[in-house]
């Protein structure tokens, strides 16, 4: 388990220090690459939790899609090189509430589930986690128990985007 | 396997470097046989012909002059994104071959969710160009980066859904299960060519290309680096080494793509009639992997070489009114015939 703790602690300086440049840099462009170290730290962490298929999907929607649009806004409207001023706002109060609100209910839930509960040590072999947790197990998951969830969040998707049509056409 | 009986470091280290050559080779050949030779032969001239016997020793002749020449940043670029933009691009492409399958102890990794990963990291090239454009602090290359990113967001769709009929028909993600479902497959009960999923997914095939090319941001869809009207888009401020790197890139993602095709859809490291899990396979499949990477490789620039540029609109028009909606219907049709045979 060594390796596994040194890798979760390099992961975890890396996007807690991009976080924190994430939000102190004065240039939106370096702002939304520093996110891509924050998701991408995110991801590796998926894979250190031996769970592959969700690692590759936060790859795809977070790094490949959302991230994407991300620069892409920002340079089609205010893309300046180099510092900008005016980047801060006066709701600096408000994020730090709400931030240590999360942080709060996060750890209390954490820590009243988990306890001082130590994971259970897994002999298992590759294929026996495939077989329970690997990508096929999630399909099988999805389609089965969690299909009306599933199918009402596609539904919600489709709602978004109807409306963000809605919004940038008016004709 | 001998590299199994190696320790992890030296292993990995050896699927490093396999990594490597696995890039440069087939991106070299596509340089000097395509580009070079192709290309100057369907315009009735005889392309390079002085370095080396029939010009062979072109290819290191031009990475010597890039080599030499002076790296040029523009005074107001973001030097730092500046300099980093190839590495993201040349990295998005090594990070997929790794998936590709060789053979069947020939693999540099065996995932779980195999073709899933090639598409989700090929997709990661697209910061590298927008970024490449906007750090060169240059109108042209702004505009060529953002043609690029709504190109390549556009064109993902269409290659992931053709993709997904594939993976129906294999019952799996993992590229080594799916040249195995292809070797052991049958068509109306005929096995003797396997099979190869071409016959059956012609369609997904069809559009795997046409994705491809523009995700190559290849003529017919090169308008991010359209030369009559952005100079050459977001590598215009580029020169020597990074220039030579984005230009890697992109040969080395043609290579990609089109050892993806020969996996997915002309049976992998498999032939009719040879033992898909003998020892020999794995020397004989990287070679016929080779071969069907360079047949799909001759279509995708058969294809550049032959066709004039589309239009931003048609090309957004093509993606999203035709390519997709067809390719909903090609994972309908095999869902229902998977479920009917």
């Amino acid at each position: 388990m060594i390796a596994q703790n040194i890798a979760f602690g390099i992961l975890a300086a890396s996007s807690v220090l991009a976080a924190i440049r994430m939000v102190t840099t004065k240039n939106v462009v370096h702002a939304a690459l520093y996110l891509v170290v924050v998701l991408g730290s995110v991801a590796a962490n998926y894979i250190l939790l031996a769970a592959e298929f969700v690692a590759v999907v936060q790859l795809l929607v977070y790094i490949g899609a959302i991230v994407v649009l991300f620069l892409f806004g920002v340079m089609l409207t205010r893309a300046k090189l180099g510092h900008e001023g005016e980047l801060d706002n006066d709701q600096r109060g408000l994020a730090a509430v709400t931030a240590l609100l999360i942080l709060g209910i996060l750890g209390y839930v954490l820590v009243d589930y988990f306890g001082d509960d130590k994971l259970p040590q897994l002999n298992r072999t590759h294929e026996q986690l495939n077989a329970t947790r690997g990508t096929g197990a999630v399909g099988n998951a999805i389609f089965s128990t969690y299909l009306i969830p599933f199918e009402v969040v596609s539904v919600l998707l489709l709602a978004a985007l109807v409306g963000a049509i809605v919004l940038a056409r008016r004709d | 396997m001998i590299l199994a009986a190696l320790p992890y470091w030296e292993s990995t280290i050896i699927r490093v470097v396999l990594v490597l050559a696995a890039v440069l080779l087939p991106a070299g050949t596509f340089v000097y046989v395509f580009l070079f030779k192709m290309m100057s032969f369907m315009q009735s001239r005889l392309g390079p012909m002085e370095a080396g016997p029939y010009g062979s020793l072109q290819l290191l002749a031009e990475v010597g002059k890039s080599l030499q020449k002076e790296d040029i940043f523009p005074e107001r670029a973001d030097r730092t994104l500046f300099a980093l933009a190839p590495y993201i691009v040349v990295g998005s492409v090594l990070l997929v071959y790794v998936v590709i399958p060789f053979g069947p102890d020939a693999w540099f990794a065996n995932l779980d969710t195999g073709i899933f990963y090639a598409l989700a990291v090929s997709s990661l090239s697209v910061i590298g160009i927008l970024v490449a454009g906007w750090a060169s602090a240059n109108k042209y290359s702004l505009m060529g980066g953002l043609r690029a990113a709504g190109q390549l967001i556009a064109y993902e769709l269409p290659m992931v859904l053709a993709v997904v009929g594939v993976v129906i028909q294999a019952g799996s993600l993992n590229l080594i299960q799916i040249v195995n479902s292809q070797a052991n497959g049958s068509i109306f009960g005929f096995g003797a060519l396997g099979n190869p999923f071409i016959l059956t997914q012609f369609v997904a095939f069809g559009l795997f290309l046409m994705a491809a090319q523009a995700e190559l941001s290849q003529a017919p869809f090169d308008m991010p680096v359209a030369e009559s009207e952005l100079v050459s888009g977001y590598m215009t401020e580029y020169s020597g080494m990074r220039f030579l790197l984005f230009f890697i890139g992109e040969f080395a993602s043609a290579g990609a793509f089109a050892a993806l095709a020969a996996t997915l859809f002309l049976g992998g490291w498999w032939l009719p009639g040879l033992d898909l899990n003998a020892n020999y396979m794995n020397v004989i499949g990287p070679i016929v992997v080779l071969t069907k990477m360079m047949l799909v490789a001759f279509l995708i620039f058969w294809f550049r070489f032959t066709y004039p540029r589309f239009r931003e609109d048609q090309l957004q028009t093509l993606a999203w009114k035709y390519l997709i909606p067809i390719s909903l219907a090609n994972i309908m049709v095999t869902a229902v015939l998977k479920v009917v045979f």
